[in-house]
């Protein structure tokens, strides 16, 4: 009981502590003006809600879209695409996050719906590819069993297919995620906001105080998430 | 009762059939073994019943109906189905697992957990200890006797099983085969099973059907199978030996009672009167049993020589292997040369005594019979 309130509520809150400390800090103890102009807690706040937002409408669309490509392409019907797509997504992930945001602006433009949609196709990849590679990568004696018993084949998916591979698909999710808030902090060169407009800022100013804010303050929301969907995922795998 | 006509399995791309023109027939309660060299056949002709394979031509009966016209989900919901590799689902646990054909057909909840409970204890899995754990953390015998009670669990008439027994060690095997046949003489069910070992068809059918290349060259009791093989290819698959593959069909109960009745010796017997049962009995080794008949150990002759006076736990010597008296006289053979003795004691399920077989008995059952 101990255990679970530590894993699930101490070490989170432990995690947003330490950010908040560094924001207070910071913010109330600027070296000059120039670093209190930039430092503001509006400024911090503004850069973590378009971080946030930035992050859960690129996440939320890809996880929509990248499990079910994923259940689809692992369909018998459609099992053949799923390897060439399977490649095609490895290749596109060794794409930089950078350009890909710049291939966007160059052909959508500026602004925060851009960078969504960047995030977003750059998100799916590592989803897709897992929910495919989980559903296949479960044994075909268990699912012939499962046939052979009188199930059917959408029962087979909800019942078999989809919990054997919850654990996969969720270390997909992971995987999304941390690239998905790193990528994030890039948002700022087309105009997306987020924790890289501080980044920036502090750069353009040479005010390394701004820049190591806006730099932690991003580190400590990827180590959050990722820790906690590793939970999910410890929670997930029983047997 | 499952009838097969003419059926023929061509899979794609590939130029000779799998299964060629097979006629069978097996009668309501027959077990019908399936058997033949990797390749023959087998295991196709098996899941065409079940339609997991579709036959290219041909019908199949499954009792008087046609079964390439029912919905097959509700055809498979009805037809038991082991396989080789059990295929038990990992992420759930062993009732979970087991409840798999009652949660399809939307039993309520209550007969499940009953069922459950009664199925795994038919398979000799208490389900206080077993229910809540996952497959993983089952041995591999373990987890054929949970294959074999998923199987059973909606008491389906018919049971397809495909080398159910295959992946466990032979003296595991012999248990669940035994277990098995009891469990199907109380139950009664139709069913095909699919086997390469030769032996095992012996042991488990009550027709044994020879499949080679796709067709079927000879369906009869193991006993004709034996006696006269339709072929030279059956001559050769029963195999020489069949002397001792007799060994197979006559089960220790059968000869219980001419041979095997010797006396044990209680536990608190003297020496001396231990010596005197063994003179009279004629044998080289003694039983002993403590007061509700449970066998405890077996004394040797050559131990108690020059000794006297004490009692027989004093001597006794642990037994490594026993068997039950539904097993075959194979089964007592290869406990025989397992443990390098010369005899077997023979037990009820609770582990009472109920006679000695020795090597000598079983040589006297081949030479009577051939």
């Amino acid at each position: 009981m101990l255990r679970t309130l530590f894993k699930w509520v101490v070490v989170p809150l432990l995690i947003v502590a330490l950010g908040a400390v560094i924001v207070v800090y910071s913010v109330n103890n600027p070296t000059d003006s120039l670093v209190a102009r930039s430092l503001t807690y509006s400024n911090v706040f503004k850069a973590l809600n378009e971080h946030l937002m930035l992050m859960f409408v690129s996440m939320g669309g890809a996880i929509v879209v990248g499990i079910s490509i994923g259940i689809m392409l692992s369909r018998p019907k459609l099992y053949y695409l799923g390897r060439g797509v399977e490649n095609i997504v490895n290749v596109g992930q060794t794409i930089p996050s950078l350009a890909i945001l710049a291939l966007f602006f160059t052909i959508l433009g500026l602004g925060f719906r851009v960078a969504v949609f960047a995030l977003f196709l750059y998100s799916i990849l590592p989803i897709l590819r897992n929910t495919f590679a989980g559903i296949t990568s479960v044994d075909d004696s268990i699912i012939e069993s499962a046939k052979g018993m009188g199930m059917s084949p959408f029962r087979i998916l909800k019942k078999i297919e989809l919990p054997i591979a919850y654990p996969i698909i969720i270390a997909g999710i992971r995987t999304a995620v941390v690239i998905n808030v790193g990528a994030a902090v890039l948002a700022t060169f087309i105009g997306g906001g987020g924790f890289g407009d501080l980044i920036v800022t502090g750069l353009s100013v040479r005010r390394d105080m701004v820049i190591f804010t806006g730099a932690s303050i991003a580190a400590l929301t990827a180590i959050l998430f990722d820790y906690i969907i590793g939970q999910v995922e410890n929670k997930l795998v029983k047997w | 009762m499952i009838k097969l006509e003419n059926v023929t399995k061509k899979f794609p791309g590939m130029k000779i059939p799998a299964v060629k023109d097979l006629n069978l027939e097996v009668k309501e309660g027959d077990v019908c073994v399936l058997v033949g060299p990797s390749g023959c056949g087998k295991t196709t002709t098996m899941k065409m019943i079940n339609r997991i394979h579709e036959p290219t031509s041909g019908t199949i009966y499954i009792q008087g109906e046609n079964a390439l016209k029912m919905n097959p989900i509700k055809l498979r919901l009805d037809i038991g189905y082991v396989i080789q590799e059990i295929g038990l689902f990992p992420h759930m646990t062993i009732e979970e697992n087991v409840a798999t054909v009652p949660n399809e057909k939307k039993w309520p909840k209550d007969k499940t957990t009953k069922k459950v409970e009664d199925v795994l204890t038919l398979v000799g899995l208490d389900p206080k200890i077993y229910s809540n754990r996952y497959p993983v953390e089952l041995s591999g015998g373990q987890r054929q006797r949970v294959g074999v009670a998923r199987a059973m669990v909606s008491d389906p008439p018919i049971m397809l099983m495909d080398e159910p027994f295959g992946a466990v060690d032979p003296i595991t095997r012999a248990r669940l085969q035994n277990e098995f046949l009891r469990i199907q003489e109380r139950m009664g069910k139709t069913i095909v099973f699919v086997t390469h070992d030769i032996d095992e068809a012996i042991k488990m059918g009550d027709t044994i059907a020879v499949m080679r290349e796709g067709q079927l060259i000879q369906h009869a009791t193991p006993g004709d199978l034996l006696s006269s093989p339709a072929d030279e290819f059956v001559a050769s698959l029963v195999g020489r030996n069949r002397s001792i593959k007799r060994l197979h069909l006559i089960r220790i109960r059968e000869i219980l009672d001419e041979v095997g009745r010797a006396k044990p010796a209680t536990e608190d017997m003297s020496i001396d009167d231990i010596k005197q049962r063994i003179e009279e009995s004629n044998i080289r080794s003694i039983m002993v049993v403590d007061r509700n008949n449970k066998l405890t150990g077996v004394i040797g002759i050559n131990d108690l020589k020059k000794k006297t006076g004490k009692v027989a736990t004093d001597y006794m010597e642990d037994i490594a292997e026993s068997v039950t008296s539904d097993a075959t006289l194979n089964d007592a053979l290869s406990v025989m040369l397992e443990c390098g003795e010369g005899y077997v004691a023979i037990v009820n399920e609770d582990d009472q005594y109920e006679g000695t077989i020795t090597l000598g008995d079983l040589l006297n059952v081949v030479k009577e019979d051939s």
